[in-house]
């Protein structure tokens, strides 16, 4: 990658892995702040690039001596904070696999993935450490332990010591494993070569480039290929400042945002619904003259930014908003879930671009993205660099599935060759989304081929593992489905789920029972809606239903709207 | 007062009577009629009121008072 002019960052084309790339940026930029790590009332600790590269020696150190090494796998299972970032540099840097685990998912879901990763090492929170009731299996490493606590050894112990031996990979060698999905069927533990992230890593950073004094805002889980991107690698290349927050609330994600006058974040679409909930509540109270006021100065803003953003007009034109949200916040990259158009328009407006893209796991970070010169929000964009999108067997309105073919996908899933054939065909990603592309090269995405979600807050949800918790429903038959799947096309609301009945006469308390039970369900796991199907359920041999043919004749019969809402609360 | 009450009492200012007569082992969503993001606003107020810190995810799964004062009570 050729630096721009002004910028200095590490170098990311002249690297091999990253441990050799963020190695090179904690030296380049180690008297700038690397790292805050904010909680509620103080600021809980603060680190200097050089800090962290001494405290990711320490760890690498640790490993080394622990016998960690090339290609063994590490897990980390820790929530947002600075050793998971520390941690996971020493791993780099020891040549080793990261294995990042969601840090949300129950314990017993954890040491499922755990086990099929075939970690080494586990290196968690000793609250999270804690919740565990089986033992964990592996050697076990935690950040927060009280002094002295049994079977685990504490990160902050590690001693100083001699520099530990830097072990150099090739962009072909492995390094990480991340789970695509966290429960049921089989694990998808997408295996991503170094040369995938510093490929995606150089196109990210020629479009959205950080610098020295940005303060990046890292609230989704590191776990997640966007934070894992922006919020770590993308960063400490850049020399900006990352500020951890262990919260999701936002009441005091603003705080935050304004104690640290943040540059950039990125949120999943139910963070950006609040933070547009809380601001239409402080227009809404403004007396008539001032909203007609201020609706014309968003009117002469959104001129002023048609071409691209200008973040210095739009602040001093629309300087309370701003303010709101620290005053600094140039851009929101928003993904792991699709993105309303209306809300990230109505962001831009108001002078903070929402960056709208399309990745998944299996291709690194993103494939597809929104460039801001103009700002669009109609599309989830077109491929980055080197990435090539296609749509497979268009049918007459140009719809098919998105296939995607790259230096940023996965080697395979881990363990699953038969999965993986099924996903890497010819070196195409069959994304299981469908969507069309526009004589601009700009993907839209219409719904899903595959039945699963992904819910608004970025977790993917397969109906077939609900299916099991309500197998005590009162019906003669129940199948789950992903509402964009069922009818693609009627809105892309990837987070709804929908339950097919077949009632029986003489158990009319369905309803009841399956709006109770749904209640009890986590949120992301919660229904939205039912559809009783009286007609006859095509069965296989073994009187499975055939989800296929079922959802072909559900498709013939009814539209979304047929569908019956379920009181979630 | 036990944690208990002082609970319950925070959960009364918060959501109204309807928290005051609720039973500790009773469904907070269900009989609050609340969702997980005012869940976690109560837990602000706990944070508050017990001078702790409690990281959301370790109320992934908690649904009942006596759940909420037994996690409160671990960490005095």
């Amino acid at each position: 990658m050729s630096a721009l002019p002004g910028l200095v960052r590490a170098d990311v084309g002249s690297q091999d892995s990253l441990g050799a790339l963020l190695d090179d940026a904690l030296v380049m930029h180690k008297s700038s702040v690397a790292l805050i790590e904010a909680s509620r009332h103080r600021e809980a600790s603060r680190w200097t690039y050089l800090e962290v590269r001494r405290a990711a020696s320490r760890v690498a150190r640790a490993l080394q001596d622990a016998g960690i090494g090339a290609d063994d796998r590490v897990a980390i299972c820790m929530s947002n904070q600075p050793f998971w970032l520390i941690v996971a540099t020493a791993c780099f840097v020891r040549g080793a696999v990261v294995v990042p685990l969601d840090f949300k998912l129950t314990a017993p879901e954890q040491q499922a993935l755990l086990r099929h990763s075939g970690a080494r090492l586990l290196v968690t929170e000793y609250g999270l450490y804690r919740r565990a009731s089986d033992p964990w299996g592996v050697e076990v490493w935690v950040s927060e332990a009280p002094e002295g606590a049994e079977g685990v050894r504490r990160l902050e112990d590690l001693p100083d010591g001699p520099e530990p031996t830097r072990v150099s990979r090739a962009r072909t060698d492995l390094a990480t494993v991340v789970y695509s999905s966290g429960t049921g069927g089989t694990p998808k533990g997408c295996m991503l070569s170094h040369g995938a992230y510093l490929s995606q890593l150089d196109a990210l950073l020629s479009v959205f480039p950080m610098a020295p004094g940005d303060r990046y805002f890292s609230i989704l889980p590191t776990n997640h290929a966007i934070d894992f991107m922006c919020g770590f690698v993308g960063a400490f290349v850049c020399g900006a400042t990352v500020v951890h927050q262990r919260t999701l609330r936002p009441e005091m994600l603003r705080a935050t945002l304004q104690r640290y006058a943040i540059t950039h974040m990125a949120v999943v679409p139910l963070v950006l619904e609040a933070f547009a909930r809380t601001l239409d509540e402080r227009l809404d109270a403004l007396p008539d003259w001032k909203r007609v006021a201020l609706d014309t100065v968003i009117r002469a803003n959104a001129a002023a930014t048609a071409r691209g953003p200008r973040h210095g007009v739009s602040k001093r034109l629309l300087k309370p908003i701003h303010d709101a949200f620290g005053g600094e916040l140039r851009l929101i990259f928003c993904g792991g879930a699709p993105t309303d158009r209306r809300l990230a328009e109505r962001f831009y407006e108001l002078g903070i671009p929402v960056v709208i893209g399309y990745g998944l796991t299996e291709a690194c970070t993103v494939a597809t993205v929104n460039r801001l010169t103009p700002f669009r929000a109609d599309s989830v964009g077109c491929a980055v660099d080197g990435v090539e999108v296609r749509i497979a067997e268009p049918d007459a309105s140009g719809v098919g599935q998105v296939l995607v073919r790259g230096p940023t996908l996965m080697d395979g899933y881990l363990d699953a060759p038969e999965l993986t054939a099924e996903t890497l065909i010819d070196g195409w990603l069959q994304t299981g989304d469908l969507g069309w592309l526009d004589a601009s090269d700009h993907l839209h995405l219409v719904g899903r081929a595959k039945n699963m979600i992904v819910t608004p807050g970025g977790k993917n949800v397969y109906p077939e593992d609900i299916e099991a918790l309500l197998s005590d429903i009162p019906v003669g038959a129940l199948v789950i489905y992903a509402s964009s799947y069922l009818f693609p096309g009627e809105g892309l609301e990837y987070g709804e789920l929908i339950a097919v009945v077949q009632p029986e006469d003489d158990a009319p308390t369905w309803q009841a029972a399956l709006t109770q039970r749904n209640r009890r369900l986590p949120d992301f796991k919660r229904l939205s809606g039912v559809l009783v199907w009286d007609e006859e359920w095509p069965l296989t041999a073994s009187m499975k239903v055939k989800r296929g043919v079922l959802a072909d004749r559900i498709r013939t019969a009814h539209t979304r709207a047929d569908v019956r809402a379920l009181e979630a609360r | 007062m036990t944690t208990l009450e002082r609970l319950t009492q925070l959960a009364t200012d918060r959501f109204g009577p309807a928290a005051s007569d609720m039973p500790a082992n009773a469904d907070l969503f269900e009989h609050l009629g609340i969702d997980s993001l005012q869940a976690l606003d109560l837990l602000t107020d706990l944070e508050d009121a017990f001078d702790v810190e409690i990281p959301d995810y370790e109320v992934q799964g908690v649904h009942t008072l006596e759940g909420l004062a037994a996690l409160i009570e671990a960490r005095l």
